[in-house]
């Protein structure tokens, strides 16, 4: 909201600075955003009267100005506007001045431009001519009889050489604040009149919304002034309010209209506040409503059929011309204005084009109504328009304000001679607003706050803000009744936030909360903090994507049709079809990721995501999904491999106390090489269960992925992984007696496992049996071909006893059975 | 025999002056000290001897012997001295060339700033709860006290499901506020939580905007909780998380879900308050919002408002990570660059 602090002077006082007013407002709750300084950088430009304009001899486009500044002599001025005449008032820049600009048609420049005299095509030009715009304004608020031209100032009441910052009062500041929801009222220049007041203790003075009305005639026998019958607004307009959604609908009428501009002290305030001057009745209607926060709207009443207005909802199909001339599609339920016959309106939104005021206009009616907040956003946003009105109805107007708010229109086309106000108002208001009375505890609000205010200085806050407050029995409690327009008092704790607010948040006083506890972090959470740190010590950066992706976003891992990883989760309303779909797993993202890296020639990717996947529940659709945690890691580059990989997940697992872990070939997955993947498998209460799979990516899928090198992932069932982690650390005894370590070497055909050997060796190793390792593995020469040679060290200990050859032999011997008898391994010497 | 000891002495102790290297050392004491050794072979001869001479000449033997040894000792320790230096010399390296690579990686910095925000509230006694992304209606407005009619709920603002696909009361949460409610619902007062998390609005990417973000919620419930110990806490999270000189100011906000409600800003982290391009030269930036939990939210979450009270806030983890880090567009966060996250180990 915009605040020209000269208009909130028309009704309190302000003597802070505009830094301290700045800060005043942020302190009431309204953050200040900025503070615009006018009639900065603007040098020697005066007013100046147009005396005389002739053709430019030697250019189409120009004129040739003889401008009054108040000098003997007139300067000579040549412009290419074509909006000027002789009699009109101008600003003028004279040689060496300097404005804002920018300069028609150029860049701003830093501090100003300077202007110089001149020759243009020949002819002397003394300075120049000024629209709004080189004088800083912004295009939208240009007067719209200047917004592509010369700026004409308003009325002839100027002084030729006046300065121009000087006659129009531009010394002045406007802050921009920021206006919370709960608080509608305050897009309106007196209800920060009243803030102003409250937290400054200066006088308040209200508008005048005195009514004149007609000249009236002298009754015969009466002193009481009466006007003819046929002089009152029934007699002109009729209305009938249909629709529940407008709560209130005030209607006066104005006759005898003249359309002129509007006056400087009028336009400037509109063009502060950042709205354009039209016309001087369009200029009242956003005058008031800035004012006030009260939406108004001026229909000519020639262009109403039977002179009626009936506010009612739009039916399907219909259509409609808005004053901004364009033709729109009317969705069913919309509240419009209508005559007898058509619609003239969109209420609370937008006039129609045809009952626009314009310079012909001779009669008008002014609505000043009323209407609901949800009726009105809801209609804003089915039509995609959001106006002055339509914003300030969307937050919430009071009901209240409207016949005040009309009287105010009134009040001040009589003031600008804008037209005859004819007597009586139409006033249908079926149901009175009222504000919420309530008891306050001022122990209570002290005890929220932690503050220790009195109770007569709590009445005071609350009375400045113009809130009434009566004494009950109750010493401790207050009944408040607000102003009808703070439409968010609504229950004690609102009163809370008002008394700190006066306090200031400032004095409130800094305490902790008596309580002792202990942080506790859940086991997910630790787990996966363990995780993470044990894949950065592996060298491995943590990536975090979007939990939605494209449902397509799986398909070129070429999995089966209706697998589980493609039952999304769908969004109704996504941005985009990229990110429509809650993710079933973390791979594809992991894979665009690398694929990302790949194509910014990042030489090496280490990474892993741990987040939530997501799944429809499928037995209930009314519940949740399921939300799983997952866990991708991925590589490529230099060093990759698969068994890098997977020692990573080994690695990773092992520090987790993840223990029995097997990873089974897997040549059916479509997103990895068939002979290079691995289900990796816990034996669970004797069961296996699978934790995740791993793999060299398949080289079509990869490609898909723009990943133009070897690549492995790995994804994990984190949800499952938490549930077998063993984080909590024991202490085991050192064993006190030596262990004993035979190496062997197996002579195996090629597509026995090392697996199965191992899980062999342990199986017949018993309790004797420590640990089994692979240390080597050899094909080639003295070994036949299909054939490999492994090498296992097995270390055999007694916790109760140094152990014997002969103690091993037995063992040892049973392996070797087991290994001969099982995959026909044989001995080699090593 | 003596002349003979005499001799083999003799043709020892040159030797061993003789042997230049450990190996040669080693050869010298074979010869004349080893089983078949010179000295050793004289020895046997002793048998023939008369007790008298055998006496005599042992012990010019074992005199001999002695000597040899010690002197045999004495060139050894002296060449392996030796050999050991001219060793180490020889495995002079050059210690400028670079050390060994460990790679180690890096935790995303959204990951590294969250941890920073919940290392502060841990250390002051917050437990960390979660909640899920996908939510209710009632949990992430409802409960907390939006309006039916607020603008945040409206399909531009939240992101909803299909149907079919999950129930039009199921949405992606906007906030972390939603936990306050699980919390308390499945918590009695004292309260005392942190909730990290991710979060959805309608927002279409740009440098300031990400469909998805992460915030962070704190809660605490009990009786007697008053604003003046939200103020209290958010100020030591400011010293502690950006340092002692760190001042916050404090001025009223609107949140549905507290009243008083409050935005908090904190002395600037860069210039410390004198004004840069952090802080927009304000001196000042804003950090989070915060109030005391309204008395609807209390009631939802099944606890009496007159008993207790509580207070909120809540902030934005990729604002506060733009903000330290000088990151200057938001989307990097998404992209994962590994050179990007690899900046902060």
């Amino acid at each position: 909201m915009l605040v020209p602090v000269k208009w909130i002077k028309d009704y309190v006082d302000v003597k802070l600075t505009a830094d301290e007013y700045g800060e005043m407002m942020t302190t009431a709750g309204l953050t200040l955003e900025t503070i615009e300084y006018f009639g900065k950088e603007i040098e020697n430009v005066v007013i100046g009267k147009i005396e005389k304009i002739e053709q430019h001899p030697n250019a189409e486009k120009l004129v040739i100005c003889q401008m009054n500044v108040g000098k003997e002599e007139l300067v000579q001025i040549v412009t290419g506007a074509d909006n000027v005449s002789e009699g009109d008032f101008v600003p003028v820049v004279l040689d060496g001045g300097r404005v804002p600009g920018p300069l028609h048609g150029k860049e701003k420049e830093e501090g100003g431009t300077v202007i110089h005299a001149g020759e243009l095509r020949g002819v002397k030009s003394d300075g120049m001519l000024c629209g709004p715009q080189e004088l800083g304004w912004e295009d939208k608020v240009a007067p719209y009889i200047s917004k592509d031209g010369i700026w004409l100032l308003p009325g002839n009441d100027w002084t030729p050489g006046q300065d121009l910052v000087e006659a129009l009062g531009l010394d002045t500041y406007v802050l921009d604040v920021d206006v919370t929801p709960n608080r509608p009222d305050c897009l309106s220049i007196l209800a920060l009149a009243k803030e102003t007041k409250a937290f400054t203790g200066e006088e308040y003075k209200k508008p005048d919304t005195t009514v004149k009305g007609a000249p009236k005639r002298m009754g015969q026998n009466s002193i009481r002034f009466q006007p003819p019958k046929a002089e009152r607004v029934h007699n002109f307009i009729s209305v009938e309010v249909q629709d529940p959604n407008c709560k209130r609908y005030c209607a006066r009428v104005i006759k005898d209209v003249k359309i002129k501009q509007s006056p400087w002290w009028l336009q400037e305030r509109l063009m502060y506040s950042g709205m354009r001057p039209i016309n001087n009745i369009v200029d009242i209607t956003n005058y008031v409503m800035l004012e006030y926060g009260q939406p108004l709207h001026a229909f000519d009443i020639n262009m109403l059929a039977d002179k009626k207005i009936i506010v009612k909802a739009a039916e399907e199909g219909d259509t409609f011309v808005t004053l901004d001339g364009k033709e729109r599609q009317m969705p069913e339920g919309v509240m419009m204005i209508n005559d007898s016959e058509k619609a003239v309106g969109i209420a609370g939104i937008m006039g129609g084009l045809n009952s626009e005021v314009t310079e012909d206009t001779k009669i008008i009616v002014l609505e000043s109504a009323n209407f609901d907040a949800d009726n009105i956003r809801i209609s804003s946003k089915k039509l995609g328009m959001s106006t002055e009105a339509s914003k300030r109805f969307s937050r919430g107007v009071d009901a209240n304000i409207a016949r005040e708010a009309a009287n105010r229109f009134c009040h001040l086309v009589e003031k600008l001679g804008a037209g005859t106000v004819v007597d009586d108002i139409i006033d249908i208001y079926p149901e009175k607003i009222e504000a919420i009375t309530c008891d306050v505890r001022i122990d209570r609000m002290n005890k929220l706050n932690g503050t220790d205010i009195p109770k007569e200085t709590i009445i005071g806050y609350l009375k400045a803000l113009d809130m009434v407050v009566e004494e009950t029995e109750d010493e401790n409690v207050i009944r408040v009744t607000p102003p009808t327009e703070r439409l968010d008092m609504k229950e004690e704790i609102d009163y809370a936030e008002e008394i700190a607010r006066m306090y200031g948040y400032d004095n409130i006083p800094m305490t902790l909360p008596k309580m002792n506890t202990k942080s506790i972090s859940t086991r997910s959470w630790q787990i996966r903090e363990i995780a993470k740190n044990v894949m950065t010590s592996l060298g491995s950066n943590e990536i975090q994507t979007y939990s939605f992706v494209s449902p397509r976003s799986v398909d070129p891992l070429r999995l089966e049709d209706d697998t589980w990883e493609k039952n999304f989760l769908i969004l109704l309303n996504p941005l985009g079809d990229e990110t429509s779909a809650m993710r079933t797993m973390l791979m594809p993202e992991m894979l665009e990721v690398m694929g990302r890296n790949f194509s910014r020639n990042v030489d090496r990717v280490n990474a892993f995501e741990i987040g939530n996947t997501f799944l429809p529940d499928i037995m209930d659709e009314g519940k949740l999904p399921s939300e799983e945690l997952s866990m991708s890691i991925g590589a490529y580059g230099e060093g990759e491999d698969f068994f890098t990989m997977k020692g990573r997940v080994e690695t990773l697992l092992s520090m987790l106390g993840i223990k029995n872990l097997h990873f089974e070939a897997e040549s059916e997955y479509g997103a990895f090489h068939p002979g290079r993947c691995a289900r990796i498998v816990i034996e669970d209460r004797g069961f296996p269960m699978e934790l995740g799979i791993m793999g060299e990516v398949h080289p079509e899928v990869a490609e898909s992925f723009g990943i133009g090198t070897r690549a492995y992932v790995c994804e994990l069932n984190f949800e499952y992984v938490i549930e077998k982690a063993s984080i909590e650390k024991s202490y085991k005894p050192l064993p006190k007696f030596p262990a004993m370590t035979r190496d062997i070497a197996l002579l195996v055909s090629e597509d026995v496992k090392v697996g199965d050997l191992e899980k062999t060796i342990i199986a017949a190793g018993g309790n004797l049996l420590e640990s089994v390792e692979l240390f080597d593995v050899y094909r080639g020469k003295q070994v036949e071909e299909g054939k490999k040679s492994l090498a296992f060290s097995i270390v055999y200990r007694d916790a109760q006893k140094t152990l014997t050859d002969d103690d091993v032999q037995g063992v040892h011997g049973d392996i070797l059975n087991a290994l001969k008898e099982n995959y026909n391994a044989v001995l080699r010497e090593m | 025999m003596q002349a003979e000891l005499q001799k083999i002495l003799a043709e020892a102790l040159e030797a061993i002056a003789k042997a230049s290297s450990v190996e040669e050392c080693e050869e010298t004491r074979v010869k004349f000290l080893g089983k078949k050794g010179a000295l050793t072979e004289i020895l046997k001869g002793m048998g023939k001897l008369s007790p008298e001479e055998k006496k005599e000449i042992g012990q010019i033997a074992n005199k001999a012997k002695a000597e040899i040894e010690n002197t045999l000792n004495a060139r050894f320790a002296e060449l392996k001295a030796a050999a050991q230096t001219a060793k180490l010399a020889a495995e002079k390296i050059d210690v400028t060339e670079p050390g060994k690579k460990f790679e180690l990686g890096a935790k995303h910095p959204l990951t590294v700033t969250m941890n920073e925000i919940l290392n502060v509230f841990k250390s002051m006694g917050y437990s960390i709860v979660e909640g899920p992304e996908v939510e209710t209606v009632w949990h992430n407005f409802d409960a907390l006290n939006s309006p039916k009619n607020h603008p945040s709920r409206d399909m531009t603002d939240t992101f909803y499901f299909s149907e079919g696909r999950g129930s039009e009361d199921m949405i992606l949460r906007t906030h972390t506020s939603p936990v306050e409610i699980r919390t308390m619902l499945s918590q009695k007062p004292p309260i005392k939580v942190v909730v990290p998390g991710r979060c959805f609005r309608n927002d279409t990417p740009d440098a300031t905007h990400s469909p998805m973000f992460h915030q962070i919620e704190g809660l605490v419930v009990d009786e007697g909780i008053t604003l003046a110990d939200l103020k209290g806490t958010l100020d030591t999270f400011a010293k502690l998380m950006f340092g002692p000189d760190a001042r916050i100011k404090f001025r009223p906000s609107h949140f549905p879900f507290t009243e008083p409600s409050a935005e908090i800003d904190v002395s600037c982290f860069k210039c410390g308050g004198k004004g840069c391009n952090v802080c927009k030269g304000s001196g000042w930036i804003e950090i989070l919002g915060c109030g005391l939990t309204h008395p609807h939210v209390l009631q939802a979450g099944g606890i009496d408002p007159e008993k207790y009270s509580g207070f909120a806030f809540g902030m934005g983890v990729e604002r506060v990570a733009m903000l330290k880090y000088g990151v200057e567009d938001i989307r990097l966060f998404y992209e994962n660059d590994m050179r990007f996250i690899s900046e902060f180990k």
